[in-house]
């Protein structure tokens, strides 16, 4: 019981709000914009890229943190987290990839083709960097890595239907794909202002 | 003539940035002040050189399939030399690059000029490559902290501007002008070339690290519109 009454509910709810609407990873952080901008065309896809990056990004706190701090932080070795971080990310890519194909064949086709993508996301390195960096515990390093995942694929989500709404627009030759895109996500970007208040006075 | 063709190339034709349009997350976040964008750009570039140096050496000795992770091993080494290097000499700029100066390890650029240019060249045309390709991301981060700083926080390297510091538009400087300005560049540069300019599609995805992945995504896209 003792353990149960020092959990720290309201900490952790305020986390995982500023960390979706917030502190939006895609468009207050600036990671993953390449799979924002590369992924959004269409909703399924959106969805099960996210999915995936929700899976992986928890994945891969669960284990870089522990490391951090059982092995790299006892031995003097915390310059290496760069590198320990990017490779433990890779080879756990790889590895949830192979289990996903022999033993849930449905889920592996459904996320499959997303998975290789992810290695490369910065949201994911920087998710488990900015854990360390903001030294959260352990529960509070797997929220944020939750409510990160959340607020991407609610970015891509509501980008996806602001996309499916530009193609039928008459775009000045210039601004056609790419650069239109661009002004779209800013605007986008604008509406996530509106939540700049509400975590502050979420518990007040 | 053809050396010194290796590093204008990275400046406009082929700027990884506008052009090639890799490397985006860095451009939009650091881009806010004209003095961060120096530093990521030369932080980049040391990065980028070491890694294509490195890269093009051992070519022949890297196995093809496993060197994805070879090069993201080999690249997040000079991160973390680059990394220790500006905690010990401008520990002011570590402060403001914070996390995107170790996410240089995942910057598309790198892992794309290893990729498109690097694992097929020698050792001196890698290296000038990769001057030639962090010229252009300095190039174009400066250009785009120039905008952003000087109109939407009124100053230039911190020097205040008389008029505009009065009448600063301070949306630019928050994220929604990060993507704003850089989508003006992008079409400024698509009208300016006339779509001479490579386009994305031709050139970029055959150097993008998970252009094998992508391909699948987008060839399963054209399975589903047909059906």
């Amino acid at each position: 019981m003792e353990g149960l009454l020092h959990f720290d509910f309201k900490g952790l709810v305020i986390i995982l709000m500023s960390a979706v609407f917030v502190n939006n990873y895609v468009l207050q952080r600036f990671l993953g914009i390449c799979p924002f901008l590369g992924v959004s065309k269409k909703l399924d896809q959106a969805t099960g890229m996210s999915i995936a990056v929700i899976f992986v990004m928890m994945l891969s706190t669960a284990v870089t943190w522990p490391i951090q701090y059982y092995l790299l932080n006892p031995n003097g070795l915390g310059y290496m987290q760069t590198i320990v971080f990017i490779l433990v990310i890779a080879a756990l890519v790889q590895l949830v990839e192979i289990v996903l194909k022999k033993y849930i064949p449905s889920l592996y086709s459904a996320l499959g083709v997303y998975l290789p993508l992810i290695t490369t996301n910065c949201a994911v390195l920087g998710v488990t960097i900015l854990n360390i960096n903001e030294s959260y515990d352990f529960a509070a390093a797997m929220v944020n890595s939750f409510g990160s995942g959340l607020g991407f694929f609610l970015a891509m989500v509501l980008f996806s239907g602001v996309r499916s709404r530009m193609e039928g627009g008459d775009t000045p030759e210039s601004f056609k794909g790419l650069p239109i895109t661009l002004v779209a996500a800013s605007i986008v970007s604008i509406s996530f202002f509106g939540f700049a208040g509400v975590i502050e006075n979420l518990f007040s | 003539m053809k050396k010194l063709k290796l590093i204008t190339k990275g400046l406009i034709t082929e700027n990884p940035v506008l052009v090639l349009v890799l490397g985006t997350c860095p451009t939009l976040a650091i881009s806010t002040q004209t003095s961060n964008a120096i530093g990521m750009g030369l932080a980049a570039t040391a990065v980028l050189l070491g890694s294509n140096i490195a890269i093009s050496a051992l070519r022949n000795v890297i196995p093809d399939k496993v060197r994805i992770p070879c090069y993201i091993v080999l690249i997040a080494g000079f991160v973390t030399v680059v990394q220790m290097l500006v905690q010990a000499f401008a520990p002011a700029l570590n402060e403001q690059l914070g996390i995107y100066l170790p996410l240089i390890v995942v910057n598309c650029i790198i892992l794309g000029r290893a990729e498109m240019f690097a694992n097929k060249n020698t050792v001196l045309d890698s290296a000038l490559d990769g001057i030639g390709m962090g010229l252009g991301f300095t190039l174009t981060l400066f250009v785009m902290a120039t905008i952003r700083e000087v109109l939407g926080s009124g100053t230039w390297f911190g020097m205040e501007i008389p008029v505009l510091i009065d009448n600063n538009i301070s949306i630019l400087t928050m994220a929604p002008g990060g993507f704003f300005v850089f989508g003006c560049l992008i079409a400024l540069v698509n009208k300016i070339s006339k779509g001479k300019a490579i386009k994305k599609s031709d050139f970029g995805c055959t150097g993008c690290p998970s252009a094998a992945a992508c391909g699948k995504l987008n060839a399963e896209c054209g399975k589903g519109s047909e059906a």
